[in-house]
């Protein structure tokens, strides 16, 4: 059984105790939901795009420390990034979590920066989902947002 | 207690070796619970030595798995008190049982506008169904509520109950750990004129059953809860009521006659068993429902009684209000099943806390999401204690519990 050590990694807890861009975005931001019915935790992703790039993100909901944690650095990490970037991004941490997303080439030179942290859940693979939750809501408002 | 968990656990090899070097503390019988020697050996023993199909072949061997087959269909009659054998069907699971009702009886039954009466701690598998029966026929859903100790509140039950076509509950919440009153509701739908449908998953394993005594029309419940292997479940009904239903799913074994002009339905009960069933399942559950017997029913349900005692004090005093348990506090009108909220820690990350600690409890909606909305959580964490189960295994509980606060 592999240590619990390497699912709950300070910078995870961190994010966790003390979430970033936790709240609401009013209209014309959209939003999207995403839910795990394994589980039960939904989360909300507000994402506000202007000439292609993520102006601000937030999010709201309840879940576990894992899907938290992620949406929370996540938020971090596209925040002010053109949305093609976004997506390479999103490819980039989707593939260590050994999913694939879409089509494009993986870049394996995205530096995911703290989100490493996550790489540990790949090892409680039952937990992929809680910590790829808040990422594909954000695709789905991306999708969202071009409409 | 009045019966002796070291002595019952022996039965069951999972609980001979060990995960980790710790042994194993298996809280999730609610879900599904773990099988001892006698079923494993029957089964294992029926497919090497004896198997063969049921209800088709002359030969020896066949005849003679029919006589399996049909004696644990009997050893199920038996086990709780229905009228005759003809009265149980064997079905997938306990969902598909109720599935079989809605789609069978509800379809012949029910027109636009009758009212189906559930309550707030049912199951998907009881609520689901109904609704996908609201859609295609337009039938009214009402709903009893709950009171703040968690037992149905019936303070408003006749008026509920009014113009009421089917009462459709559970024997026992697999989330609150409530036993309801059966007896008591089913007499008041049928003076309301309304048939009385009880799933009885989570009874049917820890506690006595007299189906006839109840007062239901129809009961479901599933092997796999009760010692028994997955893959079966029992549909009990009223004999004259199963009599008069059409068939549910149409194909071999259920049928007496077949033209190509139409078919005619077999007897009792193999007009709701079409296909070949699952015959090494079914001989499993007779042995599961003879190894229960043979402990005693009411033993089962002393023990787990002693135990809800043990574990509600244990909780409370070593966690006091840093514990939210969401069930009764009464071990007499509760099963040992307990979910709860723990120093606001995600039951996802709970549960994998305490599995480092081989504490296997189940965590999220428990497939009763209307019910979570109810009291409030989007998931809990539930611990649920069987037969087998003993006052170490909830000390373990406790002392893994602990460990996850040192982590978040």
């Amino acid at each position: 059984m592999p240590g619990i050590e390497d699912l709950y990694r300070e910078i995870i807890l961190d994010h966790y105790r003390t979430p970033r861009n936790r709240g609401e975005l009013p209209p014309p931001a959209v939003y999207s939901e995403g839910n795990n019915p394994l589980c039960g935790d939904d989360i909300r992703i507000y994402l506000d795009i202007a000439d292609g790039v993520v102006r601000d993100v937030k999010f709201s909901g309840q879940g576990c420390s894992i899907s938290q944690s992620s949406t929370s650095m996540m938020t971090v990490a596209v925040k002010g990034k053109p949305v093609t970037e976004v997506l390479a991004f999103v490819r980039r941490f989707k593939h260590m979590m050994t999913l694939t997303e879409g089509d494009g080439e993986v870049d394996q030179s995205i530096n995911l920066g703290d989100i490493e942290a996550l790489q540990g859940v790949v090892k409680f693979p039952v937990r992929i989902k809680c910590a790829t939750l808040g990422w594909n809501t954000l695709l789905e408002a991306i999708t969202e947002a071009s409409k | 207690m009045s019966i002796d968990s070291a002595v019952i656990r022996r039965d069951f090899p999972i609980f001979g070796s060990e995960v980790n070097g710790k042994p194993l503390v298996y809280l999730d019988s609610a879900n599904t619970s773990q099988k001892p020697n006698v079923v494993i050996d029957t089964m294992a023993k029926f497919m090497r030595e004896a198997y063969a199909p049921i209800n088709r072949s002359a030969y020896t061997l066949a005849a003679n798995a029919t006589d399996l087959y049909e004696g644990a269909r009997a050893a199920v009659a038996k086990f709780i008190n229905a009228n005759n054998a003809r009265e149980i069907v064997f079905t997938k699971n306990a969902t598909e049982a109720l599935n079989l009702i809605v789609q069978s009886w509800g379809r012949a039954n029910l027109q636009r506008g009758d009212v189906v009466l559930l309550t707030h701690m049912e199951h998907h598998a009881n609520i689901v169904p109904w609704q996908m029966l609201q859609q295609e026929r337009g039938i009214e859903l009402r709903w009893v509520p709950l009171t703040s100790d968690f037992q149905l509140d019936l303070s408003s039950l006749e008026t509920l109950l009014a113009g009421v076509k089917v009462f459709s509950f559970t024997s026992m919440s697999n989330v609150l750990g409530t036993i309801n009153p059966v007896e008591k509701l089913c007499a008041a739908a049928h003076a309301a004129g309304a048939i009385a449908i009880v799933d009885m998953c989570q009874s049917v394993p820890h506690a006595p059953t007299d189906v006839r005594a109840s007062g239901a029309d129809f009961a479901m419940f599933s092997s796999h809860k009760m010692c028994g292997p997955s893959g079966v479940g029992v549909l009990w009904g009223r004999e004259a009521l199963l009599e008069a239903m059409p068939p549910f799913l149409g194909g071999g074994n259920m049928i007496s006659e077949v033209r190509l002009d139409g078919f005619t339905c077999a007897e009792l009960p193999s007009k709701f068993e079409a296909g070949t069933p699952p015959i090494v399942e079914v001989i499993g559950l007779g042995a599961a429902v003879n190894y229960l017997t043979g402990v005693g029913m009411q033993n089962v349900r002393q023990h787990e009684i002693a135990l809800s005692n043990y574990v509600l004090d244990l909780l409370q005093s070593r966690f006091g209000d840093d514990i939210t348990i969401h069930g009764p506090r009464n071990p007499e009108l509760r099963g040992a099943t307990f979910s709860f909220a723990f120093r606001g820690i995600h039951p996802h990350d709970l549960s994998q806390v305490l599995d480092q600690s081989n504490v296997c409890v189940r965590a999220g909606h428990h497939c009763a999401k209307p019910l979570m909305k109810i009291i409030g959580a989007n998931a809990t964490t539930r611990a649920s204690f069987y037969l087998y189960n003993t006052t170490e295994d909830a000390d373990a509980l406790a002392d893994a519990l602990d460990s996850a606060s040192d982590i978040f």
